[in-house]
């Protein structure tokens, strides 16, 4: 295909196939993100900004060193910092990127009923297409991570790419580029894993931390952004990263059993009337009486 | 209709069934609720979006959803103002409802009268009432959905689910009060647009009222 690597699987709001449906990508991409050798430098930020076109804004101090306190519909991307002090009395910094997840079961291209306003690709990067979005919000809904962010202005939702322009035209991610520490890592979802895996088995062995692991959450079907942390069982740690993030309830109950309940439901009832005006036809009005009502 | 060349007063010797106020009213409700439930279907169903493109695009649709469907609220307070005390459920309308199946059936031998409104429509106007009410509470919440703290995301997902359980209810409604009142009950849209009923139509389908508005029974029976 003309844009190779960037043929749809699946589409938002969408009546009928998908061209991608039964193509398959020779693999699919993934950024690693090594917690334990980011140094804060926020690099990344600046490099998504450029690649982006989005303005510097005002940082916000809150005794940390964290730009600002959330991602924004134009800052797709933000170190977290958290100040850790463990039960030795052992105190840490604890810095995780955080930007969309990619997640193979994107909740916010479930929930969005706004036809192509939400694609994933083959590779797996899930992108919003702006020109179709309604405003909605339904996606933030949908999100375990709370990742889309709206632009009150132009009433539209926006969030990390990851850089499908880039990655389309056989580029990295401007975030991997900047990196200048290693720490972010881009290639196969599978050789990312590999890497990931032996990282966290050097820490384990090699260092403190025992509890090293790597963040591929099975809940949404694993995601196409994963982490290694220091420490597995405890992401809340790291800027609220969820433990075992899944597509809402709520959401798969609506875009589930209540679609297919409603939808019959509807079709049942006209189907129900016209079959009730043909077997017992309408009301007609009598004449009324002649004489003075009797009352019955 | 009897109103023909030779009679100069339109409607003569016919019966007033809805007021000028009352029909205003209720097409004010009825139109608003058509546009929410036709954008309403369109973000409902990808099968539906065409709906949306018709209206002027999904965007155009999203924006005017929620201020309609004010509208939409307005009317249903504006009728609950008008037509509460018709709309209470009597002692007639539950030996009414325990025969609906003589109703449903066209057995107006076994159908217990009705007075202004059948229960039937009392049934489907607290549908209605409550319903509005519940997509009122919900809509407010998926109207700004930005100002939910974060916290309290969950509440997006149930209202989303409490908005759609409550517009399927009304839309079971809103599919049996459309058929009756467009083919199961001839001349009902004409009463509800130009306000008159025949006596015989009145006679027919609402005995109790018919008999109170021409004089042949007390208020208090």
């Amino acid at each position: 295909m003309a844009n190779g690597p960037l043929q749809i699987k699946a589409i938002s709001g969408h009546a009928g196939t998908v061209p991608g449906k039964n193509t398959s990508s020779d693999y699919d991409i993934c950024k690693l993100i090594d917690v334990t050798t980011c140094i804060g430098c926020k690099a990344c930020e600046v490099a998504c900004l450029e690649w982006n076109g989005y303005p510097f804004r005002e940082t916000v101090f809150d005794n940390t060193y964290q730009t600002m306190p959330d991602t924004e519909w134009n800052y797709y991307n933000l170190i977290r910092f958290n100040e850790f002090t463990d039960e030795n009395g052992n105190f840490s910094w604890l810095m995780r990127k955080d930007q969309c997840m990619h997640c193979a079961d994107p909740g916010c291209l479930r929930a969005c009923p706004a036809d192509g306003a939400i694609v994933q690709y083959t590779n797996g990067i899930v992108d919003f297409q702006q020109e179709h979005c309604i405003g909605c919000q339904y996606c933030v809904t949908g999100c375990p991570f709370n990742i889309p962010k709206f632009n009150k202005e132009t009433k539209k939702v926006h969030k990390c790419t990851l850089c499908s322009d880039r990655v389309g035209a056989g580029l990295e991610p401007a975030c991997i580029k900047a990196c200048p520490t290693g720490c972010l890592h881009f290639g196969t979802k599978d050789d990312m894993k590999d890497l990931a895996e032996k990282r966290a088995t050097q820490l384990r062995e090699h260092t403190s931390h025992k509890d090293a692991g790597v963040y591929d959450p099975p809940g949404v079907s694993g995601t196409h952004v994963i982490y290694v942390l220091h420490d597995i069982n405890n992401p809340e740690r790291y800027g609220g990263l969820p433990k075992d993030p899944r597509v809402p309830w709520m959401v798969r109950i609506w875009k589930g059993p209540l679609k297919w309940v409603g939808d019959f439901a509807i079709v049942a009832g006209i189907i129900g009337v016209a079959a009730h005006y043909f077997r017992f036809g309408p009301k007609e009005a009598e004449p009324e009486p002649a004489q003075k009502g009797s009352d019955k | 209709m009897n109103a023909s060349a030779i009679s100069h007063t339109p409607h003569a010797g016919e019966l007033e069934r809805y007021t000028f106020t009352e029909r205003v009213m209720h097409w004010t409700s009825g139109l608003t609720y058509l546009y929410c439930l036709s954008t309403g279907l369109a973000f409902y169903s990808p099968h539906l979006y065409w709906l949306a493109y018709l209206l002027g695009g999904a965007p155009t649709s999203r924006f005017w959803h929620p201020i309609v469907g004010m509208g939409f609220i307005l009317g249903t307070l504006w009728m609950h103002s008008l037509w509460q005390r018709d709309m209470e459920i009597t002692e007639v309308d539950k030996r009414w409802m325990n025969q609906m199946q003589s109703y449903i059936t066209n057995d107006e031998e076994h159908t217990p009268l009705s007075d202004r409104f059948n229960a039937g429509q009392k049934i489907f106007y607290w549908l209605m009432f409550y319903g509005a009410l519940f997509l009122l509470l919900s809509g407010v919440f998926l109207w700004f959905p930005e100002y939910i703290p974060r916290q309290f995301a969950w509440v997006r997902g149930v209202m989303i689910l409490m908005h759609e359980v409550a517009a399927l209810a009304t839309i079971g409604g809103f599919i049996i009060h459309v058929y009756m009142g467009v083919f199961m009950v001839p001349y009902s849209t004409a009463a509800i647009t130009t306000g008159y009923v025949t006596r015989g139509w009145a006679w027919t389908h609402h005995r109790l009222w018919y008999l109170r508005v021409t004089g042949q029974r007390n208020d208090n029976v």
